[in-house]
This record gives C-alpha cells, structure tokens and sequence, in this order.
C-alpha cells in the first residue's frame, strides 16, 4: 500500500465518497421497498385483528376473510360520533397509534389519569367491527396499549356484543423479556382471557385484575410469574382504556346497538 | 487468475477443514439464537452469507484506496449498508420471517465472521477471490446452523420447514419433544457435539495440550 492512502486529503476523500455511495444505495434501498413494506403491515394488522377476534386458522385467506367480515369505522372519544376520515386519511389506512402525539389529532393526558403510561391518546379511536350472517354486531375489536416493563405494549381487544365479555387478546407488539413478560403472547395464557367480565355489575367499574391468587373467576386472570411489572402493565391498560376516561362511554353507545352502521 | 486448486481451497476450506464456528468459534451469538426453526435458520444462512461475500468484495474492490488509520470505519460502512438492504428486503419479501428474526439481522453487522473475513482475507486480496472467501465462510457457518436447526426443530418441536414429522404426545401422538432444545443454550450442546465429531475426523484441530 503506498503511502499517499495515507494522506489527510486522501482520507476525508475515501470516507466522503463512501458514505455518499453507501447513503445513496441504503436510501435507495429503503424508498424503493417502502410501497411492499407497508402492504405487508397492512397484512400484518389484519391478521392480528383476526387473530384476537378468534377468527384466525392456518390457511386462512386473511385478505378475502377481513374484506367480508370485518368494517373499520373511526369513532371521536369525545363526541362519540362516527367520523369519515381523519386529516385525509381514511379508515384503513389511519394510524390511532401514530396520530396521538400530534396536536390536534391526539391529547396529552393528564398525570393522574394516564394510568396506562402512555403519554398521550388519539382523539378519534379506530374500531373493527364484525357482524354475524344477519348483520347483528358479533364482535369489536379495538386498539390498547400500556407500558410493561422495557417499553409499550401493543395489543388488541376483542369483546363480544354485549361489550363487556372478552373475546380474545392479541399483544402484537411489545418490548418484555422472552420467556417472562413476553409471554403475554402465549397461547396458553391468552386462552385465559377468553370469557372474562371486563366489568362489574354496572357495567362502569373496570373489574379486570391480573393477580396471583384467584378468588373471582369473571374478573381475574392468572398472572405472569417472574413478570409482576408487565402483569401489572396490562392490568393498568385495562384500566385505562376501558375507564370513562376513554372507551367506556363509547361502549356504552355500541352496547345500545348504535354506531354499527354505515 | 488464480488457480482451479486456489479456488477450490478459499470456497470449499471453510466447511470443514476450517470452519469458522467450529474453529474458529466465531459468530456463535446468531448461532445460538435463530436455529430452533429450519426456516428462519436457512434464510439467516442466506442472509449472512451474501452479506459476507459482498463486503468481502467491495473491501476487496477498493483495499489500494483505504487508508489504514480508518479502515476499520470503512469496513463497518460497507457492512453496515449491506445489512440495512438485507433487512430492508427480508421486510418487503419475507415479513414474518423478518419479523421473527428481528433484531439478528442488524446483529450481522457485529457477527464477528463478517468483519473477521473483511479484516484478515479481503483487505489483502483480489476481489474474485474475496467474494469466493465470502461465500465459502457463509457455506460454513450455514452447515453448523442447519445442523443445529435441524437438530433442534427435529427434536424439540417435532417437525422440519413447519411440517410435523414426529407426532406430538399433546396432539395425540407418541413423540414427547424435548424441551430443552427450544430454548438457545440447547445450541451450545449442538455446537459442541459438532467440535467433538469434527475434531475426531480431522485430529490436526486438536489444540496442542498446554
């Protein structure tokens, strides 16, 4: 190797034409794969809808099955009408988890009511809605989300038509250690929320509770051992998201049979 | 040009006559960590080994032109770019996989068999022979994956590529899986197995007693 490599011209050269060159190909990589990328995430989230409504089994056409059943309606959490799209972006391809920390389309929450961890929350919610042969209401599905231990989790809820028992559970998304909170997804585990009562008897008091010992079988769910931080994670989600504070009025509304429509 | 035997030596030598997980024990992170599926195992394989071959080549490419005093940064662009296209593609193409792999992807910028080629083979060699090198250490680090993922899905899930080969004792069949296998530090076993076997046919690998 001769020595004029070694040079400082010759070294600010090298390294500004590499990384041009590099910069260039990367990008170029990126803005080039994007359109298949975000089709796949699409494909993604619907199979996890799919997946918490209970509806998901191997061979499963996702696309054709999510067409048919499922209708995505965005909701406003404060004036609990339905609303057709969202500064340009229409049902499918809103984003509630991406709007929520723009002002304007999301509300930073107040200390003491963001039991959840999550700094802020979208104004308009996009539910999933599935009805039956007959077009009656058979199941939601809305977005939760709170943080673990490491970081957020994401997770979707599927409740059956009375709003009030659950479904299915599906954290599609979330930071918890393998084998210890990472095992909110296990199938074992999420079995266990099938049935479950989110509420009490007036159907306002959020009753979930992910605890050790379990005296109230309609309420509680078995929690994660060596995961107390991420049990009580979700526990806090839940009580969150499902207070009056965010979807509860809003599952008032549907439970009376409104807002399925259009 | 180099000769057929050169050839043959730098794409072929690194299986076994100088494996570099087996002997050089380099790389043995994303060993451990993506093998309990054949699946993920054989496109980490895929993904690995042409990111060592292009590096490989491009080093090799422009080694008259690095200036010593940053070639290591030089080197870690290149691979690092390499990477985030791979990355970049398995999530176009391939996104559960990619999914699942998550992280060890980008982890193949750090796998030390990359830098270590870049470092000890390309930086003084022609390209041509660089990329076979490249290709050649993939092949290598691919046989002690695929043996390790194909032990470990075979035995600890019962099935290979996804499909079940052995009927599971919880779906009503007679295999009971072992356990252990899905979890990484099953792959340590694995590998060191394959040392010993290899060791024993090849007894030059045996390092001298201290």
């Amino acid at each position: 190797m001769s020595n004029k490599n070694e040079t400082l011209g010759k070294t600010l050269f090298v390294v500004v034409a590499l990384c041009l060159v590099c910069a260039i190909i990367v990008a170029g990589a990126a803005v080039g794969l994007k359109p298949l990328q975000k089709k796949n995430a699409a494909l993604d989230m619907q199979r996890n809808v799919l997946d918490a409504a209970g509806l998901l089994q191997p061979g499963t056409d996702v696309v054709a099955l999510f067409e048919q059943r499922v209708a995505t309606r965005l909701v406003d959490l404060t004036t609990l009408e339905l609303v057709a799209d969202v500064a340009g972006s229409n049902p499918t391809e809103y984003d509630p988890i991406a709007v929520a920390k723009k002002p304007g389309l999301g509300t930073k929450l107040a200390k003491a009511d963001d039991t959840a961890g999550i700094g802020s929350r979208e104004n308009v919610a996009k539910l999933y809605f599935i009805n039956d042969t007959d077009g009656q209401l058979e199941t939601l599905v809305v977005f939760i989300r709170g943080y673990g231990l490491w970081g957020t989790m994401y997770g979707l809820l599927a409740l059956e038509a009375d709003m009030n028992t659950i479904k299915g559970i599906n954290f599609y998304q979330h930071m918890e250690t393998p084998g210890l909170g990472g095992e909110i997804q296990n199938p074992n585990w999420v079995a266990g929320w099938q049935g479950k009562q989110l509420y009490g008897d007036d159907l306002t008091t959020v009753k979930i509770d992910v605890t050790k010992n379990i005296t109230d079988p309609a309420h509680q769910i078995d929690a994660l051992s060596g995961a107390t931080l991420t049990s009580n994670g979700v526990e806090n989600t839940f009580q969150y998201w499902f207070s009056d504070k965010a979807y509860g009025p809003l599952l008032d509304k549907i439970r009376k049979g409104e807002l399925n429509n259009g | 040009m180099a000769s057929k035997k050169e050839i043959k030596e730098v794409l072929f030598g690194p299986i076994f006559a100088n494996n570099p997980i087996a002997l050089q024990i380099l790389g043995i992170c994303s060993a451990l960590a993506v093998t309990s599926k054949m699946e993920n195992t054989l496109v980490m394989c895929i993904a690995l080994t042409l990111v060592t071959a292009f590096s490989n080549l491009f080093i090799s490419l422009i080694r008259n032109h690095i200036p010593s005093s940053v070639r290591i940064i030089v080197q870690m662009t290149i691979i690092a770019s390499l990477v985030i296209v791979v990355d970049e593609i398995l999530r176009a193409y391939a996104y559960s996989i990619a999914k699942e792999l998550s992280v060890f992807v980008g982890l193949i910028i750090t796998n030390c068999i990359v830098m270590g080629r870049a470092e000890a083979y390309a930086m003084k060699s022609p390209p041509g022979l660089s990329f076979l090198d490249g290709i050649g250490n993939g092949l290598g680090y691919s046989v002690v994956l695929l043996t390790v993922g194909f032990i470990r899905e075979l035995f600890g899930s019962g099935s290979l590529f996804g499909y079940q080969i052995l009927s599971l004792v919880s779906e009503g069949g007679w295999y009971q899986p072992v356990g252990l296998l899905v979890l990484p530090p099953s792959a340590f076993f694995i590998i060191g197995g394959f040392i010993w076997v290899l060791r024993t046919f090849r007894k030059e690998q045996v390092e001298p007693k201290d």
